[in-house]
């Protein structure tokens, strides 16, 4: 049975703080950016979802606050009365019935907006739309600001409730006002009610336990009852009212006897004859309180003959559940919570009563079987004095005994070890009881690894015949053997051979010299030729190399030579010489003497016109020389390439880009 | 004591080498080495890693298929020990490896079947084209052209024959 928690209902917000705590989600939890520069389909996308999240949030929210508030129609009857005693039922339903149309109403805009919103054409559009949507979302929890108010109260009120456990045994204590309800209650539990001496001290129950036989019972005080016809009773009463008419409990309804509560015996037993209907089925004692004051046998004669009558009333109903009818002294007890006399006779009598009806209900229920393993196993009776002893076959004794013997004559592991040394010096061994095929094998260690295999993996039982196959099959292979299909192809001469390998070598260095000039050629400038340092380039070593080719070099170094040599010698032998002599020929002996081995011999002097060239006169030439020069120079001091290498090999040099600044600031270095 | 296969290499792990890697979902990687193990936390394929057992069987390289990997095969149901079976084994474990190194031979050598007519015309071919460098075009003509002998004639004898 659910044990009702009216504390966990979730607190109700105000229609204001309702709309605060939405609209605030909403602004933290979903995109804020949009520009009108975005695609349209995305300004609608973050207006819709802007909407949708809104909804979802005021739907969740709603939502929970209709289910966790009870549905009156769904929970104890006793607890659906109280409600509708404390709240009124159609009030309170018609506010949860508010909310719901409220989130009705709230999906229904969101719908609404959101299809509206797929067809808005500009960022202005969608925004206004959605400032629609939420703002008819806001009113619309505005309106139902008082219902949430009512709820929540409603909630705060709940909480306070006492937890009666409508089906575990419950006391119920019901009475005039000021007849000593609350002070037996505060006698026999640990409940701390006020106790007054104006009437209804106690407005509403209140729920104290006490134990009787190892078992808990609710013993529950209720509000004075007044004698007043069914439709005039105030809120109070009416509490009392549904406690007697829905729980099934032990009633104990208390009489002053000494009428100082301000009320006659007369109006009690009057009050008591009005309410009896309520009683039915249910264990009902009448306590006579404050005998104290006065006692039972001191009262009136027409005060006795009502209590009589009540007494009777009491006992039809103890007779009515099918108790044996003892003593009539158990419907009518006498009791001062004052001096304490009878206070647990009276609990007890209570007590007694609800469990004797609570067993016999159980007991005609179909719950009996799981309360069988409570009841105790009857002996049966000895049917005659016959002596009848126990009887045990002969070969079972013979068996027990063995059994003894071979126990004590068993030897264990324990005492094997022990007589071999003890622990750290015998080791037992746990192949003893190894079943194999052969005991022999027992203490055999068998390896588990083999040249690199796991020798388990090999473990065939019929491992020896598929060796045997694969034997076979070896054999066969073995004979097909396999033809020498190098004698196809002829082998060059060892001639030959020399020869390619000497080709090789030479593609080698050839390769590696390629190589290391490339990657010299891009970082590092390059010497030109005509400060050759190593004699690289000299005619020898042309003559060496051609004659090592096998051609003769002669022809070649001749005319190798007659380039570098002084025009003298090559003007009168022939003229091969490619260059006008313009000039004399002291300025061209001069020049050649003093530029003896340099190779710019070969190139004509700057001043001296070629015809192909293109110079109008020697100045002009001359000029466009020192231009040349001019760039070239600035550019090899850079070890450029040649004007179109933009090369920067380190953009970022570290020198640059880091340490302090002994003046200046970092963002300026 | 078993002995695993490295995950990435393939090769044998002994017991006290190497580590073993256990994913979420409790699939046990074994690696020999740290270099496998680093290989594998690359997320390289062992089938594209041109020195691992993987891409060498998957390429052809070694033998995939054959009798004698079926007779090393994990078993999950023990037998019972048995002194006999067990030397067997031994026994049939070393002439099993003899027999799967002789067929790993073949199977090599049949690979490389090709290899020397195809080094020999290569080598043919480099020589001829390559010569050159050895020896100038020019040069080789002039070789054949000094071969040439040059006889002198005797005109006289001849006309005093023919006189006669």
């Amino acid at each position: 049975m659910v044990q009702y928690n009216f504390k966990k209902i979730t607190k109700v917000p105000t229609g204001k703080d309702f709309v605060d705590i939405v609209l605030s989600r909403t602004q933290r939890q979903t995109p804020t950016v949009v520009h009108k520069g975005y695609a349209i389909n995305r300004i609608r996308q973050f207006y819709m979802r802007k909407v949708k999240f809104t909804q979802t949030n005021f739907h969740e929210k709603l939502s929970t606050i209709i289910e966790d508030f009870p549905r009156l129609d769904d929970i104890h009857p006793f607890y659906g009365d109280l409600l509708h005693v404390l709240y009124n039922k159609d009030h309170y339903k018609l506010a949860l019935g508010q909310i719901n149309t409220a989130r009705n109403l709230i999906g229904k805009i969101a719908k609404d907006y959101v299809k509206l919103l797929k067809y808005g054409d500009s960022l202005y559009r969608c925004k206004a739309l959605k400032v629609a949507a939420l703002g008819r979302m806001c009113t619309v929890t505005k309106r139902i600001g008082p219902s949430l108010a009512y709820l929540d109260q409603i909630r705060q009120h709940m909480a306070r409730l006492p937890s009666i456990d409508p089906n575990t045994r419950t006391i119920l204590i019901c009475g005039y006002p000021n007849v000593g309800k609350s002070s037996f209650i505060n006698k026999i539990t640990r409940a701390d009610v006020d106790v007054q001496p104006y009437a209804f001290t106690t407005k509403s129950l209140f729920v104290g336990h006490t134990d009787y036989k190892y078992l808990r019972y609710q013993v529950i005080d209720t509000p004075g009852i007044l004698d007043r016809p069914f439709e005039d009773r105030n809120i109070i009463e009416m509490c009392s009212i549904t406690a007697l008419a829905h729980l099934r409990a032990a009633v104990l309804f208390f009489l002053d006897i000494s009428g100082s509560c301000g009320y006659t015996i007369a109006q009690q037993s009057a009050l008591f004859h009005s309410i009896k209907s309520l009683f039915m089925n249910k264990p009902l004692i009448i306590v006579c309180n404050k005998t104290d004051l006065q006692s039972l046998a001191g009262i009136s004669d027409d005060d006795k003959k009502l209590v009589e009558e009540m007494r009777s009333e009491a006992l039809k109903t103890l007779i009515g559940q099918g108790g044996e009818p003892r003593e009539g002294a158990e419907v009518l007890l006498t009791m001062s919570t004052l001096t304490e006399e009878g206070v647990i006779a009276v609990k007890n009598a209570a007590c007694e009563r609800l469990l004797d009806q609570r067993v016999e209900i159980k007991m005609k229920s179909k719950k009996i079987n799981e309360c069988l393993n409570r009841f105790h196993v009857a002996v049966p009776k000895p049917r005659d004095q016959k002596e009848r002893p126990v009887c045990i076959p002969q070969s079972v004794l013979e068996a027990k005994a063995k059994e003894a013997a071979a126990k004590e004559s068993k030897k264990l592991e324990r005492d094997l070890e022990e007589e071999n040394g003890g622990a750290g010096v015998y080791s037992a061994s746990l192949k003893k009881h190894y079943l194999l095929a052969d005991d022999e094998w027992k203490e055999d260690n068998m390896p588990e690894i083999l040249d690199g295999h796991n020798v388990y993996d090999f473990v065939d039982p019929d491992i020896l015949q598929r060796l045997e196959e694969l034997e076979k099959e070896e054999g066969l292979l073995q004979e097909v053997g396999d033809g020498d299909e190098e004698m196809d192809v002829e082998d060059l001469t060892p001639q030959q051979h020399k020869e390619l390998a000497e080709i090789r070598k030479k593609k080698s260095l050839l390769i590696r010299e390629h190589r290391i000039k490339k990657s010299t050629a891009e970082s590092r400038p390059i010497v030109p030729r005509k400060f050759d340092k190593d004699k690289r380039f000299t005619s020898e070593r042309m003559g060496r190399q051609l004659s090592s080719l096998g051609l003769d070099p002669s022809k070649a170094i001749e005319r190798a030579r007659s380039k570098s040599r002084g025009r003298k010698r090559e003007r009168s032998s022939n003229g091969d010489m490619d260059v006008d002599d313009d000039g004399s020929n002291k300025k061209m002996r001069a020049r050649s003497l003093s530029r003896l081995g340099s190779r710019s011999r070969s190139r004509p002097p700057t001043d001296v016109l070629v015809p192909g060239e293109g110079f109008r006169d020697s100045a002009q030439k001359i000029k466009a020389h020192k231009l040349a020069k001019n760039s070239v120079f600035k550019r090899n001091k850079d070890a450029k390439k040649g004007e179109g290498d933009r090369v920067i090999p380190n953009l970022k040099p570290k020198h640059l880009y880091s340490g302090k600044r002994s003046n200046g600031k970092t963002t300026r270095r | 004591m078993r002995l695993e296969k490295c995950w990435f290499c393939s090769s044998t792990v002994y017991p006290g080498h190497g580590i073993q890697f256990v994913r979420n979902d409790a699939k046990i990687f074994r690696f020999c080495r740290s270099k496998c193990h680093k290989n594998f936390k690359m997320k390289r394929n062992p089938r594209k890693v041109k020195w691992t057992k993987a891409y060498r069987r998957l390429h052809g390289k070694d033998m995939t298929q054959d009798a004698t990997f079926e007779f090393e095969r994990k078993r999950n149901r023990p037998e019972r020990y048995d002194r006999n079976l067990t030397e067997n084994t031994l026994k049939a474990i070393k002439t099993i490896d003899k027999v799967r190194s002789r067929r790993e031979e073949t199977h090599h050598k049949n690979r490389m079947k090709g290899k020397v007519a195809k080094e020999r015309k290569e080598a043919r071919k480099e020589h001829d084209q390559q010569l050159h460098m050895l020896i100038a075009p020019g040069a080789m003509v002039k070789d054949t052209s000094a071969a040439k002998v040059t006889v002198k004639v005797q005109h006289e004898s001849d006309e005093n024959r023919m006189e006669e």
